[in-house]
């Protein structure tokens, strides 16, 4: 079982039923009070208190700067979420239709997910340089692996009965593709972009951190640099809520693609 | 006296068909197997588990080739590829999660040159006798391994081919089920006049609906024994009650008792 | 010849391509020596800078801190687990937390560690944790869940004590998710730890490597990088082979 499906083996259990609205709110206070607690015994020197935070981030919202950086982010995760959608799509097809070819592959791809990719970051700088394509290169080394091991498992786990039953109707290969393969692995894939995402934002946030003059990464380092702790505390809240939200959404069209899947 | 349409040629043939894996290790599945199928017959194939009688499906409708040997269809010999006017129906279900069962009835019908409006009818048509009518919207999750089976049933019947082939279509379900599958897959066979292949593991399922049953050994499958039931053509699972029922079963299980032997690993 | 070893082989060939194709280039200037060294200069600086001892208290401490996280995060992770899996309520809750969990980059709270708990091993191990135990958690459930309710009734049928049920029933039974969320921890506790150490700290292998950028030595860089990069696909790898063999034991062959 590859690591990266136990990842996810949480949002194949069939839940019960939605988390009853009583104890989300509960949570929520605990979470929100914890925060606070935090946040007043270290006296704000490490996090800002939810109150403050908030009113600091609506300000933020109004400014162009935060925006300017805010794009700066936007823009690199694009470019690398497409790289890496698109090419681990592609290799995850090859990789699981060329069975031997997807053998020799697998653990090659499932030993470079395990390494601290962050070692390998001085080498992506002294190639790239400190821009933007740096950026979109430490995005697309996250977000590229785990999308072609999804794609390939998908593939791989297509009960073969399907493809016998495509040959059996003589369809052509491309359209066993079109009409077999891929509604078949949809689900999967689906799942493959969603883990690919939270994957590629941490690479290029990771890259902003230490490498770049914009973006939220960069916006976070320097508030902890000058100090500005509600800034920082900011910076974090909307990486967390873009995280989450998005990942929500692709949790439920996965499950909406897979709903008539047994 | 089988009362089915006779033409000289066979519709299937056989010809010192073998089938050989390359190892390691080297298996020789199959063969060689002599077999002529007439037209519009309901053949069944029993035999030990292993003895390659998937294997013997496979070969049949060309998605895989024989070691040595040839397999003619309709006259023509196959050389590895499907012919026109074979319908296959699986072990395992193969209905597609995606679709409705609809639109699985119809997907057999997606690269043919018909009308949408042909292709309505026949997919009504279809869906109807398998009684099916009332699930036409559902998906395949929400059904039972029967109707899963059946829907693949109808999904093969909507091309009209002129060879049905089924392997162990009802080996997962319950006995009851299978009775009453087995009355399903004899009306398609009369409606359809296609020449039926079914393998299966059931004694009783073969004898009770075939013209004639051919009986394997176990690996390499050979056939050794060739049993004609002579039923009348409209027939249904209530040729049970025919004396001839338990004579046809138990020469089948006599043929076939040492074979299932040697499969288990013990002494006749 | 196997398909396996037939596989292998061909992945060590490519790999080996890899490295010969990464040290031609390099040697014939095709790649700029200062951006990236030979294959062969990383080894040989590999050897030099570990084996001159100069490093000895760095990998003690990065190490020492992995194993600390590792150990913590499968402990709590196992604890948890099973305590979330006895309530159907607290699961409810817990599910589309853990779901949400691994879709936020946990990094981004490093510098909040280090805010809280200063510059040393604890934010280290906490990050190590943080990243580690979630993915334990989650395996346990998932652990849980397998144990075929068949056997729960075997249990009872032979009236075994809960105690024995636990440990000669759903153990044995949910060992290979169980063993699967150990594998994911150690990559992430490894992963957490000497990414933490490379943004952000004083010490450490991370440290070094971070250390010996800034300084432009890319020699020692490279050699210390390798070595990082070796000792996690040895650690990994020596969990995946065990895997193997439990998982081969229990399937049919």
């Amino acid at each position: 079982m590859s690591g990266l499906a136990l990842e996810d083996a949480l949002s194949k259990h069939p839940s019960r039923g939605r988390i009853r609205a009583f104890d989300a709110a509960v949570l929520t206070l605990v979470l929100l009070a914890l925060w606070q607690a935090i946040g007043s015994w270290t006296r704000g020197v490490a996090v800002s208190p939810p109150l403050q935070t908030l009113v600091y981030l609506f300000d933020l919202l109004r400014t162009g700067m935060f925006w300017d950086h805010a794009a700066a982010t936007l823009t690199a995760f694009l470019v690398a979420f497409a790289l890496s959608a698109l090419i681990g799509l592609a290799l995850g097809l090859i990789f699981g239709v060329q069975r031997f070819t997807g053998e020799v592959a697998e653990p090659i791809l499932a030993g470079f997910y395990t390494i601290p990719k962050v070692t390998l970051y001085p080498v992506v700088l002294l190639i790239f340089g400190l821009g933007v394509s740096a950026k979109i290169a430490f995005g697309v080394m996250h977000g590229l692996v785990p999308m072609t091991l999804f794609t390939l498992g998908a593939v791989r786990s297509l009960p073969p009965v399907l493809i016998r039953t495509a040959r059996v109707l003589r369809l052509s290969p491309g359209r066993t593709m079109l009409w077999v393969l891929m509604p078949a692995c949809l689900p999967e894939i689906v799942n493959g972009l969603r883990i690919s995402f939270s994957l590629t934002l941490l690479g290029v946030l990771i890259g902003e951190m230490f490498s770049s003059q914009r973006g939220l990464g960069f916006l976070l380092v320097s508030g902890m640099a000058q100090h500005n702790v509600p800034l920082s505390t900011a910076v974090v809240t909307v990486i967390v809520v873009v995280s989450i939200a998005a990942n929500t959404l692709m949790l439920r069209l996965r499950g909406r693609t897979a709903q008539r899947s047994s | 006296m089988s009362t089915a349409a006779v033409s000289e040629e066979p519709h299937v043939a056989l010809d010192g068909v073998i089938r050989q894996y390359d190892g390691p290790p080297a298996v020789h599945a199959l063969g060689p197997i002599d077999l002529a199928i007439r037209r519009g017959e309901f053949f069944s194939v029993v035999g030990p588990s292993g003895c390659g009688k998937s294997t013997l499906l496979d070969v049949l409708c060309g998605l895989a080739r024989p070691t040595s040997g040839s397999v003619r269809f309709e006259g023509r010999e196959l050389h590895g590829e499907v012919p026109d006017g074979i319908g296959v129906v699986f072990q395992e279900d193969a209905s597609m999660p995606w679709l409705s069962v609809r639109q699985n009835v119809a997907f057999g019908l997606r690269t043919s040159n018909l009308s949408p409006k042909e292709v309505a009818e026949r997919v009504d048509h279809a869906v109807s006798f398998m009684g099916l009518a009332q699930f036409a919207g559902h998906y395949p999750a929400q059904l039972s391994g029967g109707m899963r089976q059946r829907v693949c049933i109808a999904r093969t019947l909507v091309l009209r081919p002129r060879l049905i082939l089924l392997d162990e279509p009802f080996g997962a379900l319950d006995q009851q089920t299978r009775l009453l599958m087995g009355d399903e897959l004899l009306r398609l066979w009369c409606e359809t006049g296609a020449t039926v292949l079914l393998i299966t593991h059931a004694l009783d399922e073969a004898a009770m609906l075939s013209d004639r049953v051919g009986v394997m050994s176990a690996r390499p499958g050979r056939f050794i024994d060739m049993v004609e039931t002579g039923w009348p053509r409209n027939r249904d699972s209530r040729i049970v009650s025919d004396p001839e029922f338990g004579t046809v079963t138990a020469r089948l299980w006599s043929s076939l008792r040492e074979e299932s032997l040697k499969t288990m690993g013990r002494a006749a | 010849m196997t398909r396996r070893l037939a596989a292998l082989l061909v992945r060590i060939a490519v790999l080996a391509g890899l490295v010969a194709t990464l040290e031609i280039c390099c040697r014939t200037g095709i790649i700029d020596p200062l951006t990236v060294i030979p294959p062969s200069d990383m080894v040989a600086s590999m050897i030099d800078h570990v084996g001159s001892g100069e490093f000895n208290e760095g990998i003690v401490n990065t190490f020492s801190t992995i194993v600390l996280a590792f150990v913590l995060a499968i402990g709590c992770g196992t604890l948890a687990g099973a305590l979330i899996h006895r309530s159907l309520r607290l699961r409810d809750v817990a599910d589309p937390l853990l779901a949400s969990y691994y879709s936020v980059p946990t990094f981004i709270f490093y510098p909040l560690l280090v805010a809280l708990l200063g510059l040393g091993k604890a934010p280290l191990v906490v990050l190590g944790v943080l990243s580690a135990a979630p993915a334990v958690m989650i395996s346990t459930l998932s652990g849980l869940d397998g144990v075929s309710p068949v056997l729960l009734k075997l249990a009872r049928v032979q009236r075994l004590s809960p105690a024995r049920t636990l440990w000669w029933i759903v153990l044995p039974a949910a060992l290979p998710r169980l063993f699967s969320g150990f594998k994911l921890a150690l990559s992430y506790a490894l992963i957490g730890v000497i990414a933490g150490e490379f943004i952000l700290s004083g010490s450490g292998l991370g440290y070094a490597i971070s250390f010996a950028y800034q300084s432009f030595d890319n020699r020692a860089m490279y050699g210390l990088m390798l070595f990082v990069l070796l000792a996690a696909v040895i650690a990994n790898g020596v969990l995946y082979v065990w895997e193997g063999r439990l998982a081969r034991r229990r399937s049919n062959g």
